[in-house]
């Protein structure tokens, strides 16, 4: 039965891929634009760097898109590219690859996003449990405005108002950037630090905002959980405290929290894509901004597609780790 | 009347969101009057003025009034927000009565495509269709293009509601009285859904208005148009935070973070209205 789940459920995944790989075709087809050809001619007509380039390119677009078939052949070739993930050259870049310029920046984004969804994840989660906890410090009930208020921002506006303060003001950590100009990228400790702390403000802003985001949804969990029975019951039969809050509360709110996670992943992206883009953040967002600002389509349609297929994985994997989290979901039918 | 006044002085939150988005308003009215919104376009005063008397909200480095583009550029970034929400919002309710009244093989389409809808960011999606389009945006095609996506969240979420509303009590009984389907929808469950629609209304519209911010700020929004997400592109194009020229992102940060906590704090105050459950356990 669990197989038969799974394997519906990778189907979902699949399905995902292939519309989003869809979309990316026909789109941008459907306005009648030639995206090679325009933007070849504007870069012809600049007369500029890639002149000699041009020839070879249009030769190599048109037997890898085979621009003389019919549209459903060339609809047939791109899935069949875009399956082994090769989204021809950069437009702007050539002769870089799109893979190339997309594998370059993965790293940074998967780096800042994962820290700080997990940061203000479990923060959050945390906050919101002893938020709705009767026992907890009073000092706690002053944490709830703020976090709200926060909340209701989007990350880049708090980056903008952290930047200035934090950053030109107080000057305590830089502005913009990966790394320091200059700087070797090489496996030393000041590197590290330095690739720390340009990271800061960025993640910064986003776990400040969304981790009032986990709290509020927690804390409603945890609202409605303590009013159950089998609360009361522990509590009747003297649990400690610690336990009756880890063991049966938060235990049980927690399972929403992760359901949440997997559907709110793809907005993290996005407000994440507007932080690197204000910060200039080397990731995938500040590499579309590029793609956007140099009429870059092919580029644009291959950060689009490997980011959509990799949070279609993720929110795959999540959901088939969520019967371990939760037993009672066995996926059988009833 | 008396009873709304002594509700919404019980109902913080209402208040609060009502309060911000009023006096937003009010400052687009009185500011119509005060300034001569034609300095919101570009080469119309002396660039880079900090804030003073003449130029209270200072000018910015391509010679704007940022008082004026305020007061020019608030609206337009609310309207694209309403219309884009009202439309998801419409689509969306539409939709979801279809699912959920009528079940079967139409509900496990609809939910399916939400479901797999919502889990693919966005904005991502937005800029595929925004870069399509020929040419630069006006603000209607922009609202447009929001609204193309801002109908999964409405669809599913008010499915769920006309679910545990279709086996109340109320609805079995017009259901054997003999009430037509349609009859049902707009007399039984319509009237009892109607603020829970109007929370869902205000979350569209403030999620559009991110998603159109988001586009405007990668450069994709309606280029001439003083809309606050245009402003923020500017600033971002300028590097004015490197540069020092603080009044320029202040005004236009101000205003949209009054945007979004108006509509937070009216979406939580709706939210008490249409689940009074809320009212004793929070």
């Amino acid at each position: 039965m669990q197989a038969i789940h799974v394997a519906r459920r990778f189907g979902v995944f699949l399905l995902i891929v292939w519309l989003a790989a869809t979309l990316n075709f026909f789109l941008p087809r459907l306005s009648g634009q030639d995206p090679v050809r325009t933007k070849l001619l504007a870069q012809a007509a600049l007369g500029g760097y890639v002149q000699t380039g041009i020839e070879d390119m249009i030769k190599v677009y048109d037997q890898r898109f085979g621009l003389d078939k019919p549209l459903w052949r060339q609809y047939v070739t791109y899935l069949a590219d875009v399956s082994r993930f090769d989204f021809n050259y950069s437009i702007a870049n050539y002769p870089r690859t799109v893979n190339e310029m997309i594998a370059e920046a993965i790293p940074w984004t998967v780096g800042l996003l994962g820290v700080t969804t997990l940061v203000s994840f479990g923060l959050g989660t945390f906050l919101g449990a002893l938020l709705a906890w009767p026992r907890a410090p009073r000092w706690m009930a002053w944490l709830m405005p703020p976090l709200w208020a926060l909340h209701a921002i989007p990350f880049f506006l708090l980056g903008l108002i952290l930047t200035y303060v934090l950053a030109f003001q107080l000057d305590l950590l830089p502005i913009f950037g990966g790394y320091s100009p200059g700087a070797m990228p090489a496996l030393t400790l000041e590197f590290g630090l330095d690739i720390l702390s340009h990271a800061m403000l960025p993640a910064l802003s986003i776990v400040l905002v969304s981790t009032g985001g986990w709290a509020l949804g927690m804390r409603g969990m945890m609202v409605t959980t303590m009013g159950e029975d089998y609360v009361t019951f522990a509590e009747a039969k003297g649990l400690k405290s610690a336990t009756v809050f880890l063991r049966y509360c938060v235990r049980n709110a927690i399972l929403p929290q992760v359901t949440a996670l997997a559907l709110a992943l793809g907005q993290i992206l996005s407000g994440a894509v507007l932080v690197e883009v204000i910060f200039g953040y080397p990731g995938i967002g500040a590499l579309l901004f590029q793609a956007i600002r140099e009429n870059d389509h092919f580029l644009i349609q291959g950060i689009v597609f490997t980011v959509i297929v990799a949070l279609g994985l993720a929110t795959f994997v999540l959901d088939v780790l969520y019967p371990l989290m939760d037993p009672r979901i066995t996926y059988r039918r009833s | 009347m008396l009873d709304l006044i002594r509700y919404v002085a019980r109902n913080r939150s209402l208040l609060a969101g009502a309060a911000l988005l009023l006096a937003l308003l009010l400052f687009v009215v009185l500011g119509h009057f005060v300034v001569d919104v034609d300095h919101a376009r570009a080469l119309s005063v002396r660039p880079l003025r900090p804030p003073s008397w003449e130029y209270p909200f200072g000018t910015d480095r391509q010679g704007r009034d940022l008082l004026a583009v305020m007061v020019a550029g608030t609206p337009l970034t609310l309207r694209i927000g309403f219309v884009a929400g009202l439309l998801g919002v419409g689509v969306g309710t539409v939709l979801a009565f279809v699912a959920a009244y009528y079940r079967g093989i139409t509900d496990t389409i609809i939910r399916g495509i939400a479901d797999i809808g919502l889990t693919v960011p966005g904005l991502l999606v937005l800029i595929i269709i925004a870069v399509s389009i020929k040419g630069s945006l006006s603000v209607n095609q922009m609202a447009m293009v929001v609204a193309s996506l801002a109908w999964l969240y409405p669809t599913r979420t008010i499915r769920a509601q006309v679910l545990s509303l279709r086996e109340r009590g109320y609805v079995e009984i017009a259901r054997m009285s003999g009430v037509s389907g349609p009859g049902i929808i707009f007399t039984e469950l319509m009237p009892n859904m109607l603020p829970y629609l109007a929370a869902t209304l205000v979350n569209a519209v403030s999620a559009a208005i991110l998603a159109s911010i988001g586009l405007e700020v990668l450069g994709l929004g309606p280029i001439d148009s003083p809309t606050l997400g245009m402003t923020l592109y500017w600033v971002n194009f300028n590097a004015a935070m490197i540069n020092g020229w603080w009044w320029w992102w202040t005004a236009p940060t101000v205003v949209i973070v009054m945007v979004f906590l108006g509509l937070f704090f009216l979406t939580v105050g709706l939210d008490e209205l249409a689940n009074p459950r809320l009212r004793r356990s929070v």
